[in-house]
């Protein structure tokens, strides 16, 4: 038997010999739905994420475009990068590079990227990308310093344990998330915080009205 | 090089007398620990049920350790069926093997490295040198630590013990950093500008682990800074040290920890970035995952009753920042990665309660509770630091303070005996009285007063005073009649003479 193999058999027996017993009466909490209207939950979406430093603009659905050339032009972002699959109407007529496998050397010249998202939290102001369609692979939305988010209001849940169901079935299929609350930060100064790490130092939200 | 381990280099109360001297670390941690204690209180009052959270994060956790065999083979099982490569490790030893291995195999000359205590407990950054591999921390406050060649002291914020001023001249010194100021953002530009090259261009990264969730396979890295995001991304290999008690059942499991572990770390609502993922995926981020579970004396604290509750820390630091200890005599203080109320506990168990000077730890505290009170799993850590006491006393052989406490039960279990040895003490006082109080204490029983002083026995006992006033009269009804045994606790009133 190898060393490893060894090594698991012995921690397993030890942990069985350790007899460690479940309470019997051991229930999960039901995840219940908030109940707040959903103008509320959209609206304390907007308010925490700007609390982290994001920016949350806000737009019906006609005018997506629009307000994401503004926020790339804002920053002076020029050279752009989008998932190859995000939907044509998010970006018009903004001209931008699809990645089709850039390695990691293009990527690092890319200012900004352009993504959807999952669903986003309320609770926390948070954003989660499962990797999906529109939302590319995770060095996509690290590497470039500008990441715009385009979230629609439907997408909004009120709490962490809805979004954590919510995406049950992503994590099921191998999916990798990122979850994202305002731009990298660090508190490890003092215990004083500063935005702008390693992660993208500017996050600009795009909150549509579908409902 | 960032010096870890869990093995104290001398006792607490000796390690703490050099700490104590440090006025400036005191400063910088009291500013510290009050920022965050204020900002945590309110980012707890927020969630409308608490109480209720924590106790849902006690159980699940519970629950957890009470299954971890099979949940552990459950974890492997999935990480397994995603790609991903399980190993398994009885010891610090047997784990740092597995890594260095694994880097060496793909001829790593350095390895980039996010913030895990787990891998500093193993003490691996050491370990990687010996194989001629460098260990780069890309944690901010690691990062500082690694370049100051000085050992971590706080769980979430290793540096806490250094201010901006200290940090800017390390940088300078050790990054060539042209730092004008000490502004702590330009303090971060200068390790993301140092780093990112590292980030983009290193073959293999380590990580430790927050949570893996059994029924999926899915690891979970919380952070800050996005150099977690870096390190689980953009390398081919990634290599994850974790702890064997940090697996969660089921995937829903994690919506309790995330709402509990920010809060009480960090104090936000959210940690900036959170990453999971499981196995490899084609197309996105290593292409190859070690995932290594380490035992390290962890499968000996579940097999203690009262010390198994330790094993639910999701290492917050929230005990660590209301501990009135941990403020002043700081993390060094207590000689190993894990420190304050959760390392009192912690590190002595991990140990085998065999560590002569961690078996000092458990006295590290004033038994006040507020770390308790602060613990998002409920940990007791002030029952177990009782019960680990009396653990390692019982293990003690008689010794003179066992002789003089036998004496002691023996004088008090006895009225008068316990009366004749006041009388007794009130006499002996004498030459050591100054201004009403014993400053030093002859003998063995110096002891005591080396750290505080004991007030003088007053000239007359309260039992002295009781018999000599004079007795109480017959009162007149006052209106009061009837309140029975109550009355025995009302005020003694002078007008009743």
């Amino acid at each position: 038997m190898s060393t490893e193999s060894e090594a698991r058999l012995e921690i397993l027996t030890r942990i069985a010999r350790a007899g460690a017993r479940a309470d019997p009466s051991f229930r999960r909490a039901p995840v219940t739905p908030g109940a707040r209207a959903r103008e509320v939950v959209v609206e304390q979406f907007a308010e925490f994420a700007a609390e982290y430093r994001a920016s949350v603009t806000r737009v019906d659905a006609a005018d997506v475009a629009r307000a994401v050339a503004e926020l790339l032009a804002r920053r002076g972002s020029v050279r752009v990068v989008v998932p190859s699959d995000l939907p044509d109407d998010l970006l018009g007529a903004l001209p931008a590079l699809r990645d089709e496998g850039l390695d990691t050397a293009a990527l690092d010249r890319m200012q900004a990227v352009v993504t959807t998202c999952a669903v986003a939290v309320a609770e926390t102001g948070t954003v989660v990308l499962d990797h999906g369609p529109g939302q590319g692979r995770r060095a996509l939305t690290l590497v470039p310093d500008h990441h715009v988010c385009v979230i629609r209001e439907s997408q909004v849940v009120d709490g962490v344990p809805e979004a954590v169901a919510s995406l049950r079935g992503s994590v099921l299929a191998g999916r990798p998330l990122t979850w994202i609350s305002g731009p990298s930060a660090t508190s490890d100064i003092e215990l004083s915080r500063v935005e702008g790490v390693h992660g993208p130092r500017v996050l600009d939200l795009v909150l549509v009205r579908d409902v | 090089m960032s010096a870890g381990g869990i093995r104290p280099a001398r006792t607490f109360q000796k390690a703490a007398k050099v700490t104590l001297a440090n006025a400036q670390m005191r400063r910088n941690l009291r500013h510290a620990t009050t920022t965050i204690r204020e900002k945590r209180l309110r980012a707890v009052a927020e969630l409308p049920d608490w109480e209720a959270l924590r106790g849902e994060g006690a159980d699940l956790k519970d629950f957890a350790m009470a299954n971890l065999g099979d949940l552990l083979l459950d974890l492997e099982a999935a990480v397994t069926s995603r790609g991903g490569q399980v190993h398994w490790a009885r010891d610090a030893e047997e784990a740092r093997e597995i890594v260095a291995r694994i880097a060496t195999s793909h001829g790593a000359r350095e390895v980039i490295k996010v913030k895990s205590i787990s891998t500093d407990e193993i003490e691996l950054n050491a370990a990687l040198e010996r194989h001629g591999v460098h260990a780069v921390e890309t944690d901010l406050a690691e990062l500082i630590v690694q370049l100051a060649e000085d050992r971590p002291s706080h769980i979430l914020v290793p540096a806490i013990h250094r201010n901006r001023a200290e940090i800017r001249d390390l940088f300078r010194r050790r990054l060539g950093a042209e730092l004008l100021t000490d502004d702590p953002k330009a303090l971060a530009e200068a390790a993301r500008v140092y780093l990112r090259g590292k980030f983009l261009t290193t073959k293999v990264a380590v990580s430790g682990a927050n949570f893996a969730v059994a029924e999926s396979g899915t690891v979970c890295v919380v952070e800050s800074e996005g150099n977690g995001r870096m390190c689980v991304t953009m390398p081919d290999v990634l290599v994850t040290v974790m702890g064997i008690e940090k697996v969660l059942p089921t995937w829903q499991d994690v919506a309790v920890f995330l709402r509990l572990l920010p809060r009480s770390s960090t104090a936000e609502r959210m940690n900036p970035y959170t990453s999971f993922w499981s196995g490899v995926r084609e197309g996105d981020g290593p292409r190859e995952f070690h995932l290594v579970l380490l035992d390290g004396g962890r499968t000996e604290v579940l097999a203690d009753e009262v010390g198994r509750q330790t094993l639910r820390c999701i290492r917050c630091s929230a005990c660590l920042n209301v501990c009135p200890v941990y403020e002043r005599a700081g993390g060094h203080a207590y000689g190993s990665v894990y420190p304050g109320p959760i390392g009192a506990i912690l590190t002595p168990q991990l140990l085998h309660l065999e560590d002569a000077n961690a078996n000092t730890l458990p006295w590290a505290s004033s038994l006040c509770g507020a770390c308790y009170d602060a613990c998002p799993v409920r940990i007791d850590i002030p029952e177990v630091l009782l019960y680990l006491r009396g653990r390692i006393n019982e293990e003690k052989p008689l010794n003179a303070e066992a002789v003089a406490f036998r004496s002691a039960a023996w004088v008090m279990s006895e009225p008068h005996r316990f009366e004749g040895a006041i009388k007794l003490a009130r006499t002996g006082q004498g030459p050591l009285v100054r201004d009403g109080a014993i400053h030093a204490l002859p003998g063995l029983l110096g002891g005591w007063t080396d750290s505080r002083d004991l007030p003088a026995f007053p000239r007359q006992s309260f039992r002295e005073w009781w018999r000599t006033r004079p007795a109480p009269t017959e009162r007149p009804d006052d209106g009061n009649a009837g309140l029975g045994e109550g009355e025995l606790l009302a005020p003694e009133r002078e007008d009743t003479r």
